[in-house]
């Protein structure tokens, strides 16, 4: 192709691309910008998407009235304590399938990738029931360990074909220095396999944010524990009328989740890239 | 002689046992390794698989025993309820006007993306990859403000540009309703799709590229013969993976619609939701159970045929790549 015509092209397609990608994200910039309106120019708006003067206080009502502190707080304890069971049970398993093999090995690979594919019913009931026997019904515990339950296929394969690539004399070396197997995974292994736990991490964290039928199923009794997912959806049914507040409420729950993305993508995107190549 | 044999068998003997204790205690750190997760298995993937299809065959509402056995009759009473197959029909009516919408459209975009002189592909990714990242819930709640009233934010647009002469009530229709729900869980998933599509443009072998260019093959050309067949196989996974996805739209459907209006946009995993954890009313988890073995076998048949395919592509082209490293020598 001719650099000219090139050129002439590549603009066109530019042109298309930002304009297609400002509608694209305009949800969420309308959100952000109806989140500092009163209430009446919410309304009276049209598509006029500056307010008048920023409105600040509309977060400071979600935060305290609408007891988004509390939604926060919730589901960051949630969220943080799922990734690191969730990372600490894929290491150790990715580890032992990687680097071991131990008789029943191959079993188990067949037997968690089985389950990815064979028929199965509505199976939070029994999750359901299961926690409520444990007496964690409408705990954070209980939310916890219903977030962290999945077979964690994906991240077992990562962490496995990981360490199971690494030269054997890395520990062999350090078992001649006299670390045993554990040591050796904690200080030698492990380290060497950040990229592995920051995919996880990552990709884990933005699941269990972004959850909501567990959390809005194990804390129905119980606004307290609600995370921001659920206490949204209670306070749109609450406060109905209270717009901007909503906007706000909205934009707390979602900045957290994109800021996290923005910074991390990289290792979300190859995360999500594997799983097609695979 | 001898001696030296077996002093060497005694030697190899020790280094064996020493060896055997040392695989000996690796196997006993591994299966303390596997554990945990061995255990969370078992209780919450083993065990619910396994019970989701014992409780389809009680009346239970989920308090006091197991007990009352009714065998085949909550199955039966599903297969007579129009509503099951309503929200049946709308779960199908998506899964299906979801791929259709997405397959070519997210491909366009990975190929306009994945041009060697394109700038900006990450700065384009992350934006149409965004909502993809935003929780669903919240997404479908800040739709249901775009589109909900007569005043909302779509319907002033649309008046103003002067494409709608008065406003529609576009959750308020069954077919509009649906078409929303359809566009916005479209929307939601497209910079997933985008990005398996650059996956595999990416994982294509460059030197095909180089001899294409050398033999003065055009642009379209090489689209035509070289990149779309060999990404047929990535294709068929996509394909996969949209379906697979398409099927829970619980948390979209539950913010935005509800199901209305009057169960237009009721998909099974709500209908189930409705009877397992219903507000108003016993629960039903015999009868739930009973819905979700139905959508769950759906489901498995529904991937394993779109599995076939996928093994088809595989083999077709390692036939076809078989066949054309036979021609080329």
């Amino acid at each position: 192709m001719p650099t000219k015509r090139r050129r002439w092209l590549g603009g066109a397609m530019h042109t298309l691309l930002i304009g297609l990608a400002i509608i694209w994200i305009y949800p969420f910039v309308w959100m952000i910008f109806s989140s500092l309106k009163t209430n009446t120019e919410y309304m009276n708006a049209g598509f006029k998407l500056l307010p008048e003067v920023p409105r600040w206080e509309n977060y400071g009502r979600a935060w305290n009235v609408g007891q988004f502190s509390v939604y926060f707080s919730n589901s960051i304890i949630i969220t943080c304590t799922t990734v690191v069971i969730v990372i600490a049970m894929c290491a150790l398993t990715g580890y032992a399938l990687g680097r071991v093999r131990f008789p029943g090995r191959n079993w188990f690979v067949a037997a968690i990738t089985a389950t990815m594919f064979i028929p199965k019913g509505y199976t939070i009931i029994p999750i359901y029931q299961i926690i409520k026997s444990l007496g964690l019904l409408n705990t954070l515990p209980g939310i916890i360990l219903a977030e962290s339950s999945g077979a964690h296929v994906l991240f077992i394969l990562l962490f496995m074909t990981y360490f199971f690539n690494l030269p054997k004399e890395l520990e062999e070396a350090s078992e001649i220095d006299g670390c045993g197997f554990f040591r050796t995974f904690v200080q030698v292994m492990l380290p060497l396999a950040k990229p592995i736990v920051a995919t996880t991490a990552i990709m884990q964290f933005i699941w269990t944010w972004n959850s909501f039928f567990v959390p809005l199923i194990f804390s129905i009794n119980k606004p307290e524990i609600r995370t921001l997912a659920v206490g949204m959806y209670a306070f749109v049914g609450e406060h109905t009328v209270d717009w901007s507040g909503m906007a706000a409420g909205a934009a707390i729950s979602l900045l957290p989740v994109i800021v996290v993305f923005i910074v991390f993508q990289r290792f979300f995107i190859e995360g999500i890239s594997g799983s097609v190549k695979g | 002689m001898r001696a030296a044999t077996t002093a060497a068998r005694r030697r190899d003997g020790a280094a064996q046992s020493l060896s055997g204790r040392r695989n000996r205690i690796r196997f006993a750190w591994a299966y303390a390794f596997i554990f945990p997760q061995l255990l969370f298995f078992l209780v919450f993937t083993i065990y619910p698989i396994i019970m989701s299809y014992v409780y389809a065959f009680f009346d239970w509402s989920g308090f006091g025993p197991l007990s009352n056995f009714v065998g085949l009759e909550n199955l039966a009473r599903l297969m007579q309820d129009d509503q099951f197959w309503n929200a049946f029909r709308n779960s199908l009516v998506f899964i299906f006007s979801k791929t259709v919408i997405l397959m070519p459209t997210t491909l366009l975009m990975a190929l306009i993306l994945n041009q060697a002189f394109f700038r900006g592909k990450v700065v384009y990714r992350t934006l149409y990859f965004l909502p993809v990242v935003t929780t669903t819930s919240i997404v479908g709640i800040i739709m249901k403000f775009i589109f909900g009233n007569e005043n909302a934010l779509f319907n002033e647009t649309l008046l103003s540009l002067g494409i709608l002469k008065e406003p529609v009530p576009w959750l308020g229709q069954a077919g509009t309703a649906m078409l929303v729900l359809i566009l916005v869980g479209s929307w939601k998933f497209f910079g997933m799709m985008m990005v398996y599509w650059l996956a595999g443009l990416q994982s294509l072998p460059g030197d095909i590229y180089e001899a294409a260019t050398v033999d003065g093959a055009g642009y379209w050309q090489t689209l035509r013969s070289i990149t779309l067949p060999l990404l047929l196989p990535v294709g068929t996974v996509i394909l996969l993976l949209t379906v697979v996805n398409s099927m829970h739209v619980f948390d979209l459907v539950k913010t935005l619609t509800n199901g209305g209006p009057y169960f237009a946009t009721e998909t099974v995993d709500l209908y189930i939701y409705n009877y397992a954890f219903s507000a108003s009313g016993f629960p039903q988890i015999g009868y739930a159970s009973a819905a979700g073995i139905v959508f769950g076998l759906t489901i498995f048949l529904l991937t394993a045929a779109l599995g076939g395919l996928v093994k088809l592509s595989r083999d077709g082209q390692s036939a076809r790549e078989a066949a054309s490293a036979k021609g080329g020598i």
